[in-house]
Formats: structure tokens, sequence, C-alpha cells
């Protein structure tokens, strides 16, 4: 009876900061009060937004994305025009920007790369050169190189009339580079089909060769073979087949170039300035990997008569790798990201097509931002989510 | 007890700030001593900061005469440069109290957007600006021309409307700032470049060599430039539409900022005139303010006239004529709503 009696007011406070000096539960407590914290901050902020939505008389509605858009887009991957609806345009967007991502992440690691090994050659001139290139390019804002890259290209490349023809096929001007385009007839589905089948091959052959050079030590010459497979086959087929393919070529009508395919100077000056400016990042994220591999591993390889390439392939980048990669998810997230600010050039990107011109016609500012923001966290999700793979599967297994 | 009467007192008085940001503009702008007006970035002749940093152009005036009116003093402005993208957000959010940034009434903007326009100041159409070397002489022959457009405007609608009902493509530069525009422009990224012709004026006027670029003659829009306010505030609205009216009603009585004072001093034989000048009647207290508010406005900003003449007329670099937007009384279309 007399343990379950209230308990008096100073064994209360005793409780309190018993609980307190414990550890653990102090911990626990310490989480609960900053998650409420965080969730009633969020709960100000939601509520605050709907009540001033609610006072100026504005719904929250997506109804909008169904109407037609009623505005142009200079570059769109699939079709799209002016009566195309508001979620069309969006897709036109996302096409776009993912298109920047994908080219600017290839060429940004490809620089960035050689600009890594370049910083570590042994020749001073190289050496300096990359140096002051990577300090140059990673201390000026990306949106001057933008807009400077940009400036670059309108003013100094020729208008159509005075064009420079590149064969009379290919025209470089300041509204872009205009090449011809490939019309595929049905036969050159075969062509494609048989690539795939020699991909295929490949793959299987690969294996095929390894296994058998670890069974008998024998091997294949497993390049030359690839090549023929997937180079070679389509090539011979396509001209077996009559050349399956006619050429748009484009020509001077009135005040542009009109058929053929173009590739915008929006778009190339967004490509240089976001690759170069990353590519000086992953040059140093690179030559930090490469020195972060113990010299003593290059001098064992040597030792083993090794010759410098396949040291470099089979021991140094390897485990190069392990350091790079990390960092440099980083830097690819950057430059999705940074991709954004190819509103400023007028590139139609996510942002400025439903963050942008949509935006401002349907006036819908809360619900197009909450797209655009949710699209950029999963593109950043995906990118991360791949580069989480290749750096789980070229980690250290541990025996 | 004490403690749940504390927590009521505390969430009316916030619900009360939440909603004091929607009525009264008059009272939160009077308390501040200052009016925050929304315009433009930088467009020459309609708003623009001048060599000294004082903000100056036809839009701008507007903001002033609406700042003399309601504080006494037209130099009591916050200008709050906007984009065309950002305008409406600046003003919905209560950035800015009032938005006089060449901006075409629609019904979107009216209803959806939820704002509300004062009357039109400025009847304007979209035009395209060229290059005269290219020798184009009507918009009809833009065939095939790369167009840069100021994005967030209703021009990018219009421009895509014209091009599909004359059945011609054209490849669209959509530029953030009328800076951009025109850098692109100058460059040569784009053949020509399209927004109200008001706005080509200015352009225009800000090339190296205005003399070799030339407007279309083909107007493809209506384009009715006025201010707005947020719905919701009605004697807030109403301050703006009248300070408006005023200004129009001013040059159509012939009162300019010369002879205010002297017309003004007494009631006169003229009742519109007296009306105006707050001789006679008691028209300042149906909007909240005192009798002299036009007076005040006359004097310090000037009549419509007046402040067409300052900047954007023909003695400016802007060159515009009145055209439409002469009285009703010279041709024109502009007539305004009478003080009574």
């Amino acid at each position: 009876m007399a343990q379950t009696v209230a308990l008096s007011p100073t064994s209360q406070r005793n409780i309190i900061s018993r609980l307190w000096n414990d550890k653990e539960s102090r911990s626990v407590i310490i989480q609960i009060i900053t998650i409420s914290l965080v969730f009633a901050f969020m709960a100000y902020i939601i509520h605050n937004a709907v009540v001033n939505l609610q006072a100026i008389g504005k719904g929250f509605s997506y109804n909008f994305l169904w109407q037609p858009s009623s505005y142009d887009i200079n570059q769109h991957l699939i079709d799209y025009n002016s009566r195309s609806s508001h979620f069309r345009a969006m897709m036109v967007g996302i096409l776009n920007t993912i298109l920047i991502a994908i080219c600017g992440i290839v060429l940004a690691s490809v620089v960035g790369f050689v600009l890594g090994v370049l910083r570590l050659s042994k020749n001073w001139i190289v050496n300096r050169l990359a140096y002051c290139y990577i300090e140059y390019v990673r201390n000026v804002p990306v949106l001057l190189h933008i807009l400077l890259v940009h400036g670059l290209i309108v003013h100094a490349f020729p208008v159509p009339r005075q064009a420079i023809s590149i064969g009379d096929v290919t025209f470089m001007t300041n509204r872009g580079i205009f090449s011809p385009k490939p019309l595929y007839e049905p036969l050159f589905l075969v062509v494609i089909a048989l690539f795939l089948l020699g991909l295929g091959f490949m793959w299987w052959f690969k294996r095929y060769a390894k296994k058998v050079q670890d069974e008998t030590g024998q091997r294949y010459p497993v390049f030359w073979i690839g090549l023929a497979a997937i180079v070679g086959l389509p090539l011979v087929s396509f001209f077996l087949l009559g050349s399956p393919i006619t050429w748009d070529v484009p020509e001077l009508k009135g005040f542009n170039f009109a058929g053929g395919m173009v590739v915008r100077p929006e778009f190339i000056a967004l490509l240089l300035a976001l690759s170069l400016y990353t590519s000086a990042f992953i040059g140093e994220i690179v030559r930090a990997g490469i020195l972060g591999v113990y010299y003593g591993q290059t001098e064992a390889s040597y030792a083993l008569g090794i010759n410098r390439g396949r040291t470099l392939s089979l021991v140094v980048i390897p485990q190069a790798l392990r350091i790079i990669v990390p960092p440099l998810t980083s830097q690819y997230l950057n430059l999705m990201k940074n991709s954004s600010l190819a509103v400023a050039i007028g590139y139609m990107d996510i942002v400025a097509t439903i963050g942008g011109i949509s935006l401002n016609q349907t006036g819908r500012e809360m619900e197009c931002m909450i797209i655009v923001l949710t699209l950029y966290l999963v593109m950043s999700l995906i990118i991360s989510m791949i580069m989480n793979w290749y750096n789980r599967r070229i980690k250290l297994v541990e025996r | 007890m004490f403690k749940s009467l504390k927590i009521g007192v505390i969430t009316t008085l916030l619900s009360f700030a939440v909603f004091s940001a929607n009525a009264a503009t008059l009272d939160d702008v009077q308390a501040r001593g200052e009016l925050n007006c929304v315009v433009t970035t930088g467009l020459a002749g309609f708003a623009a900061p001048d060599e000294n940093g004082r903000w100056d152009g036809f839009d701008v005036d507007f903001c002033r005469a609406v700042a003399a009116a309601v504080l006494g003093d037209g130099e009591k402005v916050k200008f709050v440069p906007s984009t065309g993208k950002t305008r409406f957000t600046l003003l919905n959010s209560g950035e800015g109290d009032i938005l006089f940034r060449n901006t075409t009434e629609t019904m979107s903007r009216d209803a959806d957007l939820k704002l509300t326009f004062l009357p039109i100041n400025y009847y304007d159409g979209q035009g395209f600006l060229i290059r005269k070397a290219y020798g184009v002489s009507s918009a009809k022959d833009l065939n095939g021309a790369s167009v840069c457009i100021q994005t967030g405007t209703t021009t990018e609608l219009n421009l895509a409307d014209f091009f599909r009902a004359n059945d011609m493509k054209y490849e669209p530069v959509n530029i953030e700032t009328n800076e951009e525009g025109i850098a692109n422009y100058s460059g040569n990224r784009c053949d020509a470049y399209t927004t109200d012709a008001s706005g080509l004026a200015s352009t225009r006027a800000a090339l190296d060599d205005p003399s070799a670029h030339i407007i279309l003659p083909e107007i493809i829009s209506k384009e009715p430039l006025g201010g707005a306010v947020r719905h919701g505030d009605d004697q807030w609205a109403d301050i703006g539409k009248w300070v408006v009216n005023a200004i129009i009603n001013a040059e159509e009585l012939g009162v300019s900022s010369a002879n205010v004072g002297e017309m003004c001093a007494s009631a006169g034989d003229n009742p519109s005139i007296n009306r105006l000048c707050g001789t006679e009647g008691d028209a300042g207290s149906w909007i909240g303010l005192d009798n002299k508010w036009a007076v005040r406005v006359i004097e310090q900003i000037g009549n419509y006239g007046e402040i067409f003449e300052r900047h954007i007329g023909p003695n400016t670099p802007l060159a515009l004529e009145r055209g439409l937007n002469a009285q009703w009384t010279d041709g024109g279309i502009l007539y305004a709503a009478p003080i009574r």
C-alpha cells in the first residue's frame, strides 16, 4: 500500500533529474524534443501557407496541368506545341533537364579524369596549366561561366546568312549548330536488332572467355571479337541492306536554317559551363583518389613485372575509385541541380517551363514549386542510388 | 485557468496578425509612412533608376501619385523591383502595397490570381522590333524567324497564337529580363524582339543605333496596361482607382501642376474642377483621405498629359505618340469616370 501512494514532490523531482542524468534516457528525451520542435515548425509553416492562401481566396489544385499551355518551347525532345497541356510542357522541361544532366555528367567526368591525371603529371608545364585551369574555373561562380559562354557563342559565331559551313551539310551559327538529321527507313530496324544481338553476344562471350581463361589459361582476343560483333556486324548489314538511311540536310530558308537537327547555343553554353566547372572539382577528387593509393602498391606491381598501363588499370585505379566515388556523387548532384541556372540564358528546363512560364501564366506558385522541388528531389535520389550501387560494387570485398 | 486564458489571448492575437495583413492597407501604409510600390527591374521611360539612383518614369509617377494622395509626399515610396515572374507574388505576399509595372489586365489575372485592377493608364499592343537591314515590312513575313520574348508576360501567349493563326513557324527564345532580351537581340541571337509596343520603343531607344531598327506596323494583341492591388481591400483599391482617375480627369479639365494652385485656391465656376480640387463636396472622405488628396497629386506629379510628355512622349527618347492614349475629347480612348 505504502509503495503505491503517489510519489512525494521531492521524489518526483528525483525521477526527472535521474532521467536527465541517465545518458540513454537523456538522449531519448532530446530526440523527442527535437522531433516535436521540427514537426511543430513544419505544421506552423504549412498552416500559415494554407491560411494565407485561403485569405486571398486561392484554392490548392492541380487541374491547371491539363489546360493548354499556350506557349511554345524551342527545344523539345517530344512532340509539343502551344496547344499541348501544361503537363506536357513539364515533360519537355524534365527531358531537357535530364538531357543536360546526362551530357554534363559524362563530359565533366571525362574532362575531370583527364585533369586529375594531368595535375599529377611529372611534366611541369602540363601540371601547372592544369593547376591554373582548375583554380580559375572553380573559383568563379558557375552562373558567370554560363553567361560568359553563352555571350561568347552568341557574339562570336556568325548569323545564319554568314554561317560557317562544314562540307555544306553542317552549319555553325550563333543560332546553333545545324547538322543533317538521319531519317530511318524500316530496314534500319534490322541493323539495330543486329547491334543489340552483338551486345548480347559480347556479354555472354566475355564471361565465357573469362571462364575458359580461368580454367585453361587460354586467352581469346576478346576486344577484336567484340569489335566485330558490336560494330562490324551492324556495319556490314547496313551496307548489304543498301544504306537504309536518308539524310535531311539543313538549308537556309529566310531567317534561319530549316530542316536537319540543331544543337542550340543555350544547350551548348549550359553544357560547357556546367561540365567545365564541375570537371575542375572532379579533377581534384581524382587527384586525391590516386594520391590516396599507397605508392608501395605501384612499386610492388612494377616489381612483379607488370607494365605501367596495367599497373594503373589493375592496381591503382580500382583502389582509387573507392576514394573517388563518394565525393564524385556529390559533384554529379551539384551539376544536376546547377542546371536550374539554365533559366538565366533561356534554356527551357524544368524551372523555365513548369516552374517559370506555366507558373506565371496560371499563377499557381505553390503547386508549381512543389512539382519542381519534388522533381529535383527524385532526380537527385536516382543519381545517388545509382552511385551508391556502383560504390557498393567496387568497394573492398572482405573475406 | 490562467494558462488557458493566456493561450486563448495569444492565439486570437496571432489570428488577427494573419488577417490584418489583408485588411486596411491604407492604415499599414500610413503607419509605415512609406508606400511599397512594385515596379519593373528597369524599363527606360516607364520605371528605371536615373543617374542619381532615383526611380523615374511613367509607372513610377503613378506610384508617387498614390503616395502623394495617401502620405502627402510623393517621395515617400519604396520601389520593389520585380521581374515579370515575381510581380504578382510580391504583391500577393504583401511585399508591395500596389503594383505599377506595365501589367496587362486579363481575366485570369483579375479573377484567378486575385488581383484588382486599377483603371487602364496606358493602352498598348504587342509589336515586333526588327533590324531594318532585313527589309521586312510586315509581321506576316516573319516565318522561320527566331524571336526573343521576355518570359512571364502575356506576350509569349500572343506570340504563339499569332504564329499559329498565320500558319508560320518560329523559334521562341525565352528571356527572363528586358536587359537580357536586349543583349540577345543586339547579339543577333534573335531576328526580332517582341513585347508591348511601348516597351519596344523603350528598348529601341536603348540600342546603339536606334535608327537601324524598326517597329513593325502590326499590333498583334490588346494590352491594356494598368496598376493592380490585392483582392480583399476595397478601400485601398478605391484609392488607387481614383488617384488614376484624378490624374486623367485633371488633364481633361485643364488642371496641371502649373495652374493647380491658382485653380484650386477657391471654388470657381466649374463644379467638376471644384470637386477635383476638394473645394466642393466631400470626395476625400469617401476613400478615407482628406479633400486635398487630388490637389497634392496634381501639384507634385502633374496630370496625365504632363506625365506622358515627361517620360514617353514625342520629346523623349521613346518618342511615343499619344494615339489611343489621347483624351476621348481628342480622338483617343482615355475616358476616366467622373469624380462626383
